[in-house]
């Protein structure tokens, strides 16, 4: 039995290796962790500033951009050094950002001003404020780099803001306080999820006309405890994984048919997901649990939940 | 313990292992017909769990998924929780129809029958300890493959890790049955078994709860849960079937299926034994 026992383990162990890094955002802590995806477990913790949220990386990967809400500034972490190695003025209270597909700049949702501060990251300087809708929050960029999107909570709408010009183009309403926008990679469509209304709306980013509507009724559970957050889309626009928050899932949604195929269950409170460079692994940020669920993405299955510190919020996987 | 069993045919050449396979196969192969021709017997083993999966298991759903217990990576949905739990439940369930079936066989002299055979009375008892104990590992299969069905997917390998803890489990659970069978006289009292050793046994156990959730409620049913050898059994299954070793469970219930067997294989002692006593 032993011997059966030390083999099905030795097979178990014996997957393929994988060596990316994820960093989540604490917000509780004013930390972030560290992941070695190769071990699956947190490897280390770095004080940053206070009420860590919206967390990215540079595309060389040699530096977080980490939203400290609380210090109304953005911390730039070098992944070498793991030390704060500058800020960026970010204007009071940011929340979330979107890099631009080629790098630069940044684009920041000023949630108490109605406007979203646009910063090169390389001088650290502001370029641009542009106004927009009441408390702002999501950001995305489209994959062609022409158009960014940012939704406001109260307003409830998604604001389409042309690259060039940086001047709002259009808006179009959405369910009570949208949360993130997502583009497809191959831009057809962009995704907001609406956290009081408990959808996802798909509009179309040329007609800017609200396409179809996703709803998540989840067996068991009350609709208010349905709040779609963070959106996701695999490499090959196939399949859409949507955080639903207090609902402790994740929902895989087909892209094709807008039909939910799948709740995962995941930690409490999930808020933010990300994917590994090579889409083999979802993670999800857990932010009353205090973990991260890996998903195991061709199986549709969670693999692993990994302790990190007090309420992660956003997470991110390094490139390398 | 066969040398102090009297053999009235010492004329006769001594027993060789084919006999005694012959012998153990003979038993094996009665409880498996028994099993086969009572349908109903084999579709209530399987309903009595699913009922709990199906009805039982959905009023639960929102329960677990608030803490990551070994051997899970992750959180898990209540189903997922008390699959293992039930998988012992119909060993227990399994173990006690044989003790049931050892009562009637004696109401119906086919006890005798089998008692007044050549072989030492502890290898007749071993033999249907077996037989039962394969009953319970085919009955738990045959739960798996309808709990797959309904999306509970443990580990490939955990299926084949899982054999040899139900083997064990089962193995103690039947001689708990053997044990209790030859304290029942009447057919009966098997009422008595389900009040007193079924129901307590499945309840104050890990199979329904983890235990740091009965601990929260309750310290003595905790106490209790720790002190029942069905937590252990439950706990070995629910390792094995993630590929882990759980080395306390695995030690309580080797402990206790020896403690049973030899216990069961004492009180059917005629020499000795209760059943001596009331005159089988």
């Amino acid at each position: 039995m032993k011997r059966l026992i030390a083999a099905t383990l030795a097979l178990a162990a014996s997957q393929p290796a994988h060596a990316f890094t994820a960093y989540t955002s604490n917000e509780r802590d004013n930390t972030i962790s560290v992941i070695d995806l190769d071990q699956m477990k947190t490897v280390r913790t770095i004080p940053v500033g206070q009420r860590p949220r919206g967390i990215t990386i540079t595309k060389d990967g040699k530096y977080l951009l980490l939203c400290a809400s609380d210090d109304d500034t953005i911390q730039m972490i070098d992944t070498t050094t793991f030390k704060v190695t500058g800020t960026l003025p970010s204007g009071p209270d940011p929340e979330l950002f979107a890099l631009h597909v080629s790098g630069n700049p940044l684009y920041v949702s000023n949630e108490n001003d109605a406007r979203v501060t646009v910063i090169d990251v390389n001088t650290r300087k502001v370029v641009a404020e542009i106004p927009t809708g009441v408390e702002p929050e999501g950001m995305a960029v489209s994959p062609d780099g022409q158009t960014i999107v940012n939704t406001s909570e109260t307003t409830n709408m998604a604001h389409f803001i042309d690259y060039a010009s940086r001047k709002p183009v259009a808006s179009t309403l959405v369910d009570a306080r949208p949360r993130d926008a997502t583009f497809r990679h191959d831009g057809a469509e962009v995704w907001v999820s609406s956290e009081l209304g408990g959808t996802v709306s798909v509009i179309d980013p040329k007609t800017h006309q609200l396409t179809h509507k996703i709803a998540f009724p989840v067996q068991g559970l009350r609709g208010d405890q349905i709040q779609p957050e963070d959106i996701q889309f695999t490499h090959d626009d196939k399949l859409a994984f949507v955080a639903l928050g207090p609902a402790n899932r994740v929902a895989v949604v087909d892209t094709a048919t807008y039909q939910v195929k799948q709740y995962l269950l995941v930690g409490q409170r999930v808020w933010h997901l990300a994917f590994t460079p090579d889409s083999k692994y979802l993670l999800t940020t857990n932010g009353l649990s205090n973990d991260v669920s890996v998903v195991d993405v061709a199986a549709l299955k969670v693999v692993k939940s990994i302790p990190v510190g007090r309420m992660p919020w956003g997470v991110v996987v390094s490139p390398k | 313990m066969s040398a102090t069993i009297p053999r009235h045919d010492d004329h006769l050449p001594p027993l060789t292992v084919t006999h005694y396979l012959i012998c153990l196969r003979g038993i094996v192969w009665r409880e498996a017909l028994r099993f086969v021709h009572q349908r109903e017997r084999f579709i209530s083993a399987l309903v009595r769990p699913l009922v709990w999966l199906f009805i039982f298991a959905a009023g639960f759903r929102q329960i677990l998924g608030v803490s990551i217990i070994p051997p899970y990576d992750t959180y898990v949905l209540y189903e997922v929780y008390v699959t293992p739990g039930l998988m012992a439940m119909i060993q227990l369930f399994n173990g006690m129809q044989s003790s049931l079936s050892m009562v009637y066989d004696r109401e119906m002299g086919n006890m005798r029958m089998l008692l007044v055979s050549p072989f030492p009375r502890w290898f007749l008892l071993l033999c249907k300890l077996l037989a039962s104990t394969a009953v319970s590992v085919l009955q738990v299969y045959a739960y798996l493959l309808v709990a797959w069905l309904w999306g509970i997917e443990p580990p490939a390998w955990g299926y084949v890790a899982v054999l040899p803890a139900l083997i064990l489990s089962g193995l103690m659970l039947g001689a708990l049955g053997m044990l209790l069978s030859s304290a029942i006289r009447q057919l009966e009292n098997f009422a008595g078994v389900m009040n007193f050793v079924i129901f307590p046994m499945f309840f104050a156990s890990s199979a329904l709860y983890p235990l740091w959730l009965v601990q929260q409620s309750s310290p003595v049913v905790y106490a209790i849960c720790r002190l029942n050898p069905f937590t252990y059994a439950v706990e070995l299954i629910r390792f094995a079937l993630y590929l882990e070793v759980d080395w306390l469970s695995l030690a309580v219930v080797a402990g206790m299926t020896a403690l049973f067997t030899v216990g069961a294989i004492l009180a059917y002692d005629p020499a000795r034994g209760l059943i001596g006593r009331r005159g089988g």
